[in-house]
């Protein structure tokens, strides 16, 4: 019983932190400073999300040949950057990853 | 096709690419909970109840080791700390809705609905239809990972294959970032939240990721202050 309660707890928790700025908007003034951040949001954010994923096996950083989730990751940030299209930035990047884990 | 469904469905489009990388996580994440000692119907309602992968995945451990009710709580919670960066991302851009819609559209503020949505939200400031590709980015996620985490309770671990395909998730997330990489203040901040990233990533609950990336935003801000003002 005690897990539906820790269930509903986090989920009301986690529903909390993401109403939190959207049901303040209006309501207050944010300093500038923050303001000034708001643009910049998606690029920190996503970028943090991915790159402990490329360069991070298993928690060690390998910067080796044998890391294929690295080098797989420079294609496709080479394709986002060439073409700016997302079906060929992960067409690109799976290519890379299973040309690199056959060869390997 | 009205204005609506145009925008509803310009962002489904947008994140159905990330399902490739949401299958088989929903998937992995219905065997793990199950592993844990996680009844099936619970398993499958946490997904809509909590609706947060790397929470989901972290409730299943801690409740394999028997942690202590509040201490489960307090880490889901911990580990969404970065979805209050996309709410006040997108707070300007929801000003005038009606409170049903706010409080809608934050249940389904995922990593991969923000990403979704945002390169069309940046684009067109101000579109009385933001709420419409928002939601579209949502609903697709939220379905999706409805019907993975079925599949992997009631098919379990008889599913085959490792074709790396949750891989998907951060090649999407490069598609959307690297485009956004206009400036060098851009790029900079780009760099310093990714190793920072990569630096804190020991940090427990996914801190890191959000220090990383509030460090990165510090950064942006103060040289704005004394060059363009």
């Amino acid at each position: 019983m005690s897990l539906w309660l820790v269930m509903f707890a986090a989920g009301l928790l986690t529903f909390a932190i993401r109403l939190s700025f959207i049901a303040l908007e209006g309501r207050y003034q944010p300093p500038s400073w923050f303001v000034a951040w708001l643009p910049f949001v998606p690029i920190a954010a996503l970028t943090a999300l991915v790159t402990p994923d490329l360069l991070l096996v298993a928690g060690e950083l390998r910067l080796g040949l044998d890391n294929a989730r690295l080098w797989a990751g420079l294609v496709a940030i080479g394709v986002a950057a060439w073409r700016k299209n997302v079906l060929l930035t992960i067409g690109g990047g799976f290519a890379a990853l299973w040309a690199i884990q056959l060869s390997g | 096709m009205s204005e609506r469904s145009e925008a509803f469905w310009l962002g489904v489009r947008a994140l159905l690419p990330m399902h490739l990388g949401v299958m088989p996580f929903g998937i992995i994440y219905g065997i793990v909970a199950l592993q844990s000692g996680i009844p099936p119907l619970a398993a499958v309602m946490m997904s809509s109840i909590v609706f947060a992968g790397s929470s989901q995945f972290l409730l299943a451990q801690l409740a394999a080791a028997g942690a202590p009710a509040l201490l489960m709580v307090g880490a889901a919670g911990v580990v969404n700390l970065r979805h209050a960066l996309y709410s006040a991302s997108v707070a300007p851009m929801l000003k005038q809705l009606p409170r049903r819609w706010k409080l809608l559209l934050a249940y389904l503020l995922t990593d991969e609905a923000y990403a979704a949505a945002i390169p069309h939200l940046l684009a067109s400031p101000g579109s009385p239809m933001a709420h419409w590709i928002l939601f579209g980015a949502g609903f697709a996620l939220w379905a999706g990972w409805q019907i993975a985490t079925l599949a992997g309770v009631v098919l379990g671990a008889r599913l085959p294959g490792n074709l790396s395909l949750d891989f998907a998730l951060p090649l999407t997330f490069i598609a959307i970032v690297v485009p956004l990489l206009t400036d060098r203040r851009r790029i900079a901040v780009a760099l310093v939240s990714g190793a920072l990233a990569v630096i804190l990533a020991g940090l427990p609950y996914k801190l890191g990721l959000f220090c990383a990336a509030l460090a990165a935003l510090a950064l942006a801000a103060v040289p704005a202050r004394k060059g363009s003002q």
